[in-house]
C-alpha cells in the first residue's frame, strides 16, 4: 500500500490524494457509485491514470477490470493527463467546407498533437468535434467555453497564445 | 408456479409460467441455436441474438433465452424473419472473425463453426475487418487471441461470479469492445489464477489451451472420465487422449463435485505423465549406484532380503509406508501385505502428517474421523466458521462453495486464521490469533456462549455427554484472558461467539491449521466440542468439515493404512475384528498396535526397523526435522520405494520399483466429503512400469502368500465384504456419481452427511480440553515463528508439479513470506536472499515482503526441495495422534550474502 502512495506522489500532490480518499469514502458503499466517483475523480485530478485507478479498485473492493472497463466505455473518462486549456476544432460539414479542416492542421503541425491528445507542456488538450451548433459562424474552434467563429488560419495561432 | 397454454410453432404447449421461451422450446423438443447461453451456470445475457424468436404482437424479434412465458404467447421459432436476422448477426460476427478454422484449435468444437454450418454461411456479405490485437500468450497455460472473440461474456461471467478472480471485464466501446485484463495488462501481470474456466467455457478459439496447441484436433482424442490425482476436492474431468498419449484436460459438466470449475493444477498440471524422467525399470543399487533390473531380480531380492530380516529380527523390525497418493484398492492390498504377509501392524501413511489429529479426535467425540457434510452443503450454511484452511489454494474449488456461499447466499463467514488468506476478503469478521492458540480461542468462543446463555440446551441434554466438566473447563477462558494469550480481540471473541450461536446453520471448516500442532488432537476436540455446544452438527449445511489434503488421504485411512486398524476403522486390538480378518485372509493376525510413521523412523535411526517397503510417499521430503528423518532412511538396511520418479526417498532405497500415474490404472479414490469415485485406465502403463497393486499381489506371491485378483473391481469386492462402511461399494454403483459412505450394503444409497439422529458413537462426547503452548516458542535467538504449507501451484513435496511445465514455470522457486515490519527492522528487500535457520537445519530462500505474514510470523511451503521448509521444522508429536507440529516452531533470519 506505501508503495502505492509513493508511485501516486509522484503525480499528484498529497492534498490530491487526501481529497480523492474523501470522494471514495463518499461513494464507497454507494450501490451504482462508481460512476459518480471516477467522474468527481476525474474533476479532481484531470484524469485517471491506472495507478490511480488502482487505488480506487483497493479502497471499494471494486475489480479493477471492472473499473478499467467503465473508464475505457465512456468518453468522458480519459486516462491520459489533460491539458490546462482545452481546444476543439469544430469539423462539421459547414466548418469543414469553410477551411475548418485547415486550422485543424495548422494546430497539429503548430503544437505536435494529434485529435484527442495533449501537447508535451500539458498547455493544451486538442480535440475535434463534429459540429458545435454554431454553424453560422463556421469555421469555429472553442477554446475553454470560448466560442471563437469565422476563424481565419491566419489567426488561429493568435488566438491561442492568449492561453498561457 | 402454475401452468399455462402458449403456442409454439403452433404446436399448443402447457408450460411454468415464467420460464424462458428458450426452455420451453426445449421442453417440446424444439432447438433453438444459441451461443452466449451458459444453461448449467444460469446465464442467459440475451447478448449474441443468435436465439432470437418472433412473438406475435412483440414488433421486434426477442431474446429467447432472456423472455419469460405468460399466457397465450404465440411464438415462431423458425419462420423466415427469424432465419433471416439469426443469418445476419452471423454475417455481422463472421465479418470480424478470422477464417482459420483450418488450423484453428477449436475447430470440431467451435459453436461459431457449427453455427455457420447449419445457416449454410459461406462468407459474409460485410467487409471483412481485420482485427491486429496481439496475442496473450506470454503466460505458460492459456492463449487469447482477441481476435477470435466474439463477446459473448462467457468468460466475463465465469471470472467475475463462479471463480471471482474478477480478472477480466468488458473494455472500450463499439466495435473497439474488447475483454480486458486489470487495466488494460495481460494475464501473466495480472492476479489471474490460470483456472482455465475461461478456456473451459469459450465457444469459439478466442481462449486455448497453449501446452495443447497443435497436437490433436477435437474429433481425434478419445476422451476418459477419471478423478483428479491433487488434492481432497475429488474433482472429476476427462483426459484428452491421442495415440496412447494425454494431451489435455476438459471439463465434463456431469462431474458432481466440481462440475465444470477446475483449478490450474487439475486443468493444466498432467504433463508430467509423459515426462521423460519417469521411472521405467526396477533399479537395484549396486556399490551406491542404481542398475537397471528385471522385474523377477527385483522381487527375488526384496522377497529374500524381507524374509531373512523378519527371520532373524522378527515381524517388527519391517514396516510398510502405504500412499495418500494410491488408490483404495492398493492401500488396502499394502496393508494386507504388512499385516499377513510381513506379519507387522507396523502401517501407517502421511495422513499422520496431515489429518491424523483429525481421525483421533473426531472419532474420539464423535465416533467417526471425516468431513461430517458434503462439499455442496457449504453453500447453503447461514455461517462458515474457517480455520487454518487456506482454502484459495489448497483447496480451490471447496473455495468456490464458500464465496458462493458468501457473495450469492448471504452467507456470513468468520476467518480465524494468523495469515491473511485471500478469504479474508469475504469475512464478515477475521480472528487473527497467534499461531498455536486455537484451543485457547475456541474456549473463549465457548466461554462466551455460556456466560450468556447462548448455548443449545436440549442438544447438549439429548445427544452429549461430558459437559459439566467442559463448562467448568472453559468458564476460566474469557474474553479478556483469551485476548492476552491469542492477541485477538475479546470484543472481536464476542462477536464471533454469538454470531456463531445464534444462526441456524454453521459449516466449521478446518484444515492442517488445527492438526499440524503439538495440540492437534485438542484442536479438533475444540472443533467439536464447539459445534455440539451450538447443536450445530447433525444437520444439512451444519457440521465439522476437516478438509483433507491429498486425493486419497481419506480413503488411505478408510483402508486401515493405519498402525491401529484394519479397513474401516476396525480396531486391531478387537479379538473378534483380528478373527474376522485372519479367517479372511488365512492367516495368524498380530494385535499388538504397531508404529507410526515418525516413529517407524525413529526406530530406523535406532537400528530397530531394518526393512521398509514405502510405496509411492516421500518422507524424505515431506517429514519433519529432515536431517533427522534422511540420516534414519540411509540407516534402514533394506529399504524399497516404488514411484513414479526419481524422488528424494526413492534415491536412499536399495531397490525402486516404477509405479503408474493416476492416468495408467484403474481403481477408486476416496475424497474429503466420503465420496469414492472411479479412476479409470486412459495410457498404457510406460515403460516396464506397473501399477502398484500388482506389484504388491506380485511380490506377495514370490513370498507364498497367495494374493491373486483380476483387476481393482475384485479387490474392491473383499473389501467390500470386510468392511462394513464400505459394505456396498461395488464398481457398477460407483460409474456415475460415486457413493459417500457409510455405505453399508449394495441397496444402501450413501451418506450425506453424518450423525444425523445419533453419533456413531451413540452420544457425543464434550472432552475439556486446557490451553498448551506450542512445544518451541520464540526466544532470543530464534525470535519468529515459521508456519509452513502449500501453495496454489505446487502440491506436497513437488514431486509431479515441479515436473508441470506450466506450474513450474509460473511458481518457479521457494519464497519466505514475512510481514513488512519484521523485514523492515532486519532491513530485508523484497526479492532479496534471506537465510532462513532453525535449531535443526537452515536453507536459503527469497523474501517476499508481504501483509499476509503477521507481525513475528513467517510462513514457507515445502515444496521446493532446493530449500526445503521441513529442514527447520520441528519433529515435537501430537501425544495422542503422534503428528508433528509443522505450523509452529521458532526461527532466525538474516540476509543472504550469496545464492
Amino acid at each position: 500500500m506505501e508503495q502505492q502512495i509513493d508511485n501516486l506522489l509522484e503525480e499528484f500532490t498529497l492534498e490530491q490524494i487526501d481529497e480523492l480518499d474523501k470522494i471514495i469514502e463518499k461513494y464507497r458503499v454507494e450501490p451504482g457509485g462508481i460512476i459518480p466517483l471516477l467522474e468527481e475523480a476525474q474533476d479532481l485530478l484531470g484524469y485517471l491514470p491506472i495507478n490511480i485507478q488502482k487505488q480506487i479498485s483497493n479502497k471499494t473492493n471494486i475489480s479493477l477490470s471492472r473499473i478499467y472497463g467503465i473508464v475505457t466505455f465512456y468518453s468522458i473518462f480519459t486516462m491520459t493527463p489533460r491539458g490546462k486549456h482545452t481546444v476543439k476544432v469544430c469539423l462539421g460539414t459547414a466548418c469543414y467546407v469553410r477551411g475548418g479542416k485547415k486550422n485543424a492542421e495548422i494546430i497539429e503541425k503548430e503544437f505536435e498533437v494529434k485529435p484527442g491528445e495533449t501537447t508535451t507542456d500539458r498547455r493544451f488538450t486538442y480535440e475535434t468535434v463534429r459540429c458545435l451548433g454554431a454553424c453560422g459562424l463556421a469555421p469555429a474552434i472553442v477554446v475553454d467555453g470560448e466560442v471563437y467563429g469565422r476563424v481565419k488560419p491566419s489567426k488561429v495561432k493568435e488566438i491561442l497564445e492568449q492561453y498561457k | 408456479m402454475s401452468l399455462i397454454n402458449i403456442m409454439i410453432d403452433n404446436i399448443k404447449v402447457r408450460v411454468e409460467e415464467g420460464i424462458t421461451i428458450l426452455d420451453a422450446a426445449k421442453g417440446v423438443g424444439i432447438k433453438i441455436p444459441t451461443l452466449c447461453v451458459m444453461p448449467e451456470l444460469k446465464f442467459a445475457p440475451g447478448s449474441c441474438r443468435m436465439c432470437v424468436v418472433e412473438v406475435v404482437g412483440v414488433p421486434a424479434l426477442v431474446a429467447s433465452c432472456a423472455y419469460p412465458v405468460k399466457e397465450g404467447l404465440e411464438i415462431h421459432t423458425n419462420n423466415k424473419r427469424v432465419v433471416r436476422a439469426r443469418k445476419m448477426t452471423l454475417e455481422f460476427l463472421l465479418a470480424s472473425h478470422p477464417l482459420d478454422c483450418m488450423t484453428c484449435e477449436k475447430s470440431g468444437n467451435c459453436v461459431l463453426e457449427d453455427l455457420a454450418y447449419d445457416f449454410g454461411i459461406k462468407k459474409s456479405r460485410f467487409r471483412q475487418n481485420k482485427k491486429q490485437i496481439p496475442l496473450d500468450e506470454n503466460n505458460p497455460f492459456i492463449i487469447r487471441d482477441l481476435n477470435k472473440c466474439v463477446l459473448c461474456g462467457r468468460c466475463v461471467e465465469i471470472c467475475n461470479e463462479i471463480q471471482q478472480s474478477n480478472i477480466i471485464d468488458f473494455g472500450y466501446r463499439g466495435t473497439k469492445t474488447e475483454i480486458v485484463v486489470e487495466g488494460g495488462t495481460d494475464l501473466r501481470f495480472s492476479n489471474c489464477v490460470f483456472c482455465g474456466q475461461c478456456v473451459a467455457v469459450c465457444p469459439v478459439g478466442a481462449l486455448i489451451d497453449k501446452e495443447a496447441q497443435g497436437k490433436g484436433r477435437t474429433w481425434e482424442f478419445k476422451k476418459v472420465k477419471t478423478t483428479c490425482s491433487y488434492c481432497g476436492c475429488g474433482c472429476n474431468f476427462d483426459f484428452n487422449i491421442k495415440e496412447g498419449k494425454v494431451v489435455k484436460v476438459t471439463s465434463n459438466s456431469e462431474s458432481v463435485v466440481n462440475g465444470i470449475n477446475l483449478c490450474v493444477k487439475g486443468r493444466f498440471g498432467y504433463d508430467y505423465i509423459h515426462r521423460g524422467d519417469r521411472l521405467t525399470t526396477p533399479l537395484i543399487k549396486k556399490n551406491g549406484k542404481f542398475k537397471k533390473a528385471s522385474w523377477e531380480e527385483a522381487y527375488k531380492l526384496i522377497s529374500s532380503k524381507f524374509t531373512q530380516i523378519k527371520k532373524e529380527n522378527g515381524n517388527n523390525s519391517l514396516a510398510v509406508l502405504s500412499s495418500a497418493k494410491c488408490t483404495n484398492e492398493e492401500n488396502y492390498l499394502l496393508m494386507k501385505f504388512g499385516r499377513a504377509v510381513l506379519g507387522t501392524n507396523n502401517v501407517d501413511h502421511c495422513a499422520r502428517l496431515c489429518h491424523s489429529a483429525t481421525v483421533a479426535g473426531l472419532a474420539q467425540a464423535f465416533g467417526s474421523g471425516a468431513m461430517t457434510n458434503s462439499i455442496e452443503e457449504i453453500a447453503d450454511a447461514s455461517v462458515i466458521y474457517l480455520t487454518g484452511s487456506n482454502t484459495t489454494e489448497n483447496h480451490p474449488i471447496i473455495a468456490l462453495e464458500i464465496k458462493k456461499a458468501v457473495t450469492k447466499n448471504g452467507a456470513k463467514l468468520i476467518v480465524a486464521d494468523p495469515r491473511e488468506i485471500e478469504l479474508t476478503k469475504y469475512a464478515a469478521l477475521w480472528l487473527r490469533q497467534r499461531p498455536g492458540t486455537d484451543v485457547a480461542l475456541f474456549n473463549g468462543l465457548m466461554n462466551v456462549i455460556i456466560s450468556e446463555g447462548l448455548e443449545d440446551k436440549e442438544f447438549i441434554a439429548q445427544r452429549t455427554e461430558g459437559y459439566e466438566e467442559l463448562k467448568k473447563t472453559v468458564l476460566k477462558y474469557n474474553p479478556e484472558v483469551v485476548e492476552k494469550i491469542t492477541g485477538v480481540p475479546a470484543e472481536d471473541i464476542r462477536k464471533a461467539a454469538r454470531i456463531y450461536a445464534t444462526v441456524p446453520t454453521v459449516s466449521l471448516i478446518y484444515s492442517m491449521g488445527i492438526t499440524q500442532h503439538t495440540t492437534g488432537t485438542d484442536n479438533v476436540l475444540s472443533t467439536a466440542n464447539l459445534s455440539m455446544l451450538t447443536g450445530n452438527v447433525g444437520k444439512e449445511s451444519t457440521g465439522v468439515n476437516p478438509l483433507r489434503g491429498q486425493n486419497n488421504v481419506q480413503g488411505a485411512c478408510d483402508l486401515g493404512a493405519l498402525p491401529n486398524v484394519y479397513s474401516g476403522y476396525q480396531k486391531v486390538i478387537d479379538p473378534q475384528v483380528q478373527e474376522k480378518f485372519s479367517k479372511a485372509w488365512g492367516v495368524d493376525l498380530s494385535n499388538k498396535v504397531g508404529l507410526t510413521v515418525v516413529e517407524i523412523l525413529n526406530a530406523a535411526y535406532e537400528g530397530k526397523i531394518k526393512g521398509i517397503f514405502i510405496m509411492a510417499e516421500n518422507p524424505a521430503m515431506s517429514d519433519p526435522d529432515l536431517n533427522h528423518t534422511r540420516e534414519a532412511l540411509k540407516r534402514v538396511e533394506f529399504l524399497v520405494v516404488s514411484d513414479i520418479f526419481m524422488t528424494e526417498t526413492a534415491e536412499l532405497a536399495d531397490v525402486v520399483l516404477p509405479g503408474v500415474t493416476v492416468a495408467e490404472k484403474d481403481g477408486t479414490i476416496t475424497n474429503t466429503e466420503r465420496r469414492v469415485q472411479r479412476i479409470r485406465k486412459a495410457v498404457e502403463p510406460v515403460g516396464e512400469s506397473k501399477p502398484e497393486w500388482k506389484i504388491i499381489c506380485e511380490l506377495a506371491q514370490k513370498m507364498g502368500y497367495n494374493m491373486k485378483y483380476n483387476s481393482p473391481a475384485e479387490i474392491m469386492e473383499e473389501i467390500a465384504s470386510l468392511t462394513p462402511i464400505y459394505g456396498g461399494m461395488y464398481y457398477n454403483r460407483l460409474e456415475k456419481a460415486g457413493l459417500q459412505w457409510p455405505c453399508l450394503d449394495i441397496n444402501h444409497p450413501g451418506t450425506k452427511y453424518l450423525h444425523k439422529d445419533k453419533f456413531t458413537r451413540g452420544k457425543g462426547k464434550f472432552f475439556a480440553v486446557e490451553f498448551k503452548e506450542a512445544a518451541e516458542l520464540p526466544d532470543e535467538e530464534y525470535p519468529l515463528i515459521l508456519t509452513t504449507g502449500r501453495v496454489l501451484y505446487h502440491f506436497h513435496t513437488g514431486t509431479v508439479t515441479r515436473r508441470s511445465k506450466g506450474l513450474d514455470e509460473i511458481y518457479p522457486e521457494a519464497l519466505v513470506e514475512i510481514s513488512p515490519d519484521d523485514a523492515k527492522e532486519l532491513k530485508i528487500e523484497d526479492g532479496e536472499f534471506i537465510e532462513v535457520a532453525s535449531r535443526r537445519g537452515k536453507i536459503k530462500a527469497k523474501a517476499k515482503v508481504t501483509g499476509k505474514s503477521g507481525k513475528g510470523v513467517v510462513f514457507m511451503s515445502f515444496h521446493f526441495r532446493e530449500a526445503a521448509a521441513n529442514l527447520l521444522t520441528n519433529a515435537a508429536l501430537d501425544p495422542v495422534a503422534k503428528i508433528p507440529e509443522y505450523k509452529v516452531c521458532a526461527v532466525k533470519i538474516k540476509k543472504a550474502l550469496i545464492k
